[in-house]
């Protein structure tokens, strides 16, 4: 036996211990609820707060740790508890407790209006392993509150904020770009310089997803907030030489056409719980055809036999197999059979909107003519390698 | 015992930690603040150290861990008594395990 060291020590976020297995699953998305206590406007999943009847379907306390307890068993070394607003929950601290007592980590994904004293103090003790992250909706009280539609959540979440502070709870802050906050990016990049955590600019929703459950009504009012593809180019390439070499980075692994297969993307190896018991292969996909009734199953069944037959489905829309799947800007767009569930009903339509974004950017990197559709291109690998090389 | 490990006493493993066995490694995860350096690490523990853990517990000394494994490994006592020395200094100082005295 005898050995020079017995322990090893893995700073977590950088552990390699999914580098040398396959696993099953490596981490869990729960959303714990779909009822927020916001009511954002472009948000693609909130329910009202005092929505009884979500309420009343939502899992119970039992039914998430058994799926908890399966997810351990499964390898899984990280679950992210999300919503709707996940700390709604008021079980949230018996679920919190006893993930990490299982050796779970805890991504927690929220607003910080209902983060509390005792709360902090029970990260504090009992510490989350990954930084919070919150999503921050303006810097002003008017500009946040036009965002959330709700008096005092301003208030609310800079009092969560700095009660994270004062308890050094690590966390980060991202952002969602709207009409009433845009103008606020640098003061917004400022200040999040100055959370101890952040060590990356944060990052932004800006090209927003309709709603999850599909609801046409909601949906206009959310395509109406989408900035267009013009200025989110100028947003995306705002630091223009980190995006430059971002997006070389990027295109030497990611850009060829998909064909007419669907998920090429991880969608299906790993998932996401909904807040009534439903896998999902993704946080986003609810097509009834790729969701998994937990109550009538498992985990484990899921992810050997549902999901993988479901990453079989292959297009069939001829719209889609004349542009999507001979399109090589893969890497640039966003088109996937989620988006194409919430924007259409289907899994293989294309989204305009997404091409417009990837079109804009292509042209901006030198990858396409001013009037060149990506899926004419026929010598896209020489672009990518002249693009790649710097010649472009 | 110079390391201030002694073979008389009992080692357990502390509550504020949990060990799972993920992709093949054994690791032990923090739950409370407190254990080990930072607040983001892990600990791997390698075959020995993960069967010394094994046979950790309340009413065990550190000297009859070290003959079960004597004799499970076919191993000289010696041998096997440096290595679980070895192993609990590392855990004590990580606040991994703790010192449950010699009753």
């Amino acid at each position: 036996m005898h050995e020079e060291s017995y322990v090893s020590t893995q700073v977590i976020g950088k552990a390699n211990l999914f580098k040398k297995a396959k696993l099953i699953l490596s981490r869990l998305d729960i959303e714990l609820t779909e009822r927020c206590n916001n009511n954002c406007i472009h948000c693609c999943i909130n329910l009202p707060l005092d929505d009884t009847d979500a309420k009343k379907r939502e899992l119970s306390t039992e039914e998430i740790k058994k799926i908890l307890k399966e997810a351990v068993s499964l390898s899984c070394l990280t679950v992210r508890f999300t919503g709707g607003e996940p700390l709604l929950r008021e079980d949230f601290e018996e679920l919190y407790l006893f993930a990490r007592k299982q050796g779970l980590k805890v991504l927690l994904f929220t607003n910080a209006t209902l983060i509390t004293p005792h709360l902090v103090e029970l990260f504090s003790k009992i510490p989350p392993l990954e930084k919070i992250e919150i999503t921050v909706y303006g810097m002003k009280k008017s500009s946040y509150e036009a965002v959330t539609r709700v008096d005092g959540s301003f208030e609310a979440a800079w009092r969560g904020i700095s009660m994270l502070l004062d308890y050094k709870i690590p966390f980060v802050v991202k952002s969602a770009l709207l009409p009433p906050n845009k103008d606020e990016i640098d003061d917004f990049e400022e200040w999040a310089k100055s959370i101890p955590w952040m060590d990356k600019p944060p990052s932004y929703s800006m090209f927003f997803d309709l709603r999850c459950r599909r609801d046409s009504q909601k949906n206009k009012s959310i395509k109406r907030l989408r900035i267009t593809p013009e200025e989110g180019l100028k947003i995306l390439t705002r630091r223009k030489d980190k995006y430059i070499k971002e997006m070389k980075e990027f295109c030497s692994k990611f850009m060829r056409p998909s064909e007419d297969k669907l998920f090429s993307c991880g969608s299906g190896h790993g998932g996401c719980v909904d807040a009534y018991g439903k896998f999902q292969p993704c946080m986003m996909l609810r097509h009834p055809e790729c969701v998994y009734d937990l109550k009538n199953g498992s985990l484990k069944d899921a992810l050997e036999n549902f999901f993988p037959k479901m990453r079989e489905i292959k297009a069939i829309n001829p719209d889609y197999l004349s542009r999507c799947a001979r399109c090589f800007l893969k890497g640039l767009c966003e088109q996937c059979p989620a988006k194409s569930w919430m924007e259409y009903g289907t899994l293989d339509t294309p989204v305009e909107y997404l091409c417009r974004v990837a079109h804009e950017q292509a042209r901006f990197l030198g990858l396409i003519g001013k009037t060149e559709k990506s899926w004419e291109v026929s010598g896209w690998k020489d672009r990518i390698n002249e693009f790649v090389k710097g010649n472009r | 015992m110079k390391s201030g490990v002694s073979l008389n006493n009992i080692y357990k493993p502390s509550e504020d930690v949990v060990a799972r066995e993920v992709a093949g490694e054994f690791i032990v995860i923090p739950i409370a603040s407190g254990v080990g350096d930072l607040e983001d690490e892990i600990f791997s523990l390698n075959e020995s150290g993960k069967s010394i853990w094994d046979k950790l517990s309340a009413d065990k000394s550190l000297r009859d861990v070290a003959l079960e494994l004597s004799e499970e490994f076919e191993a000289p006592l010696e041998k096997i008594e440096k290595d679980c020395v070895g192993l609990i200094q590392e855990l004590l100082k990580r606040k991994i395990v703790v010192n449950q005295g010699n009753n």
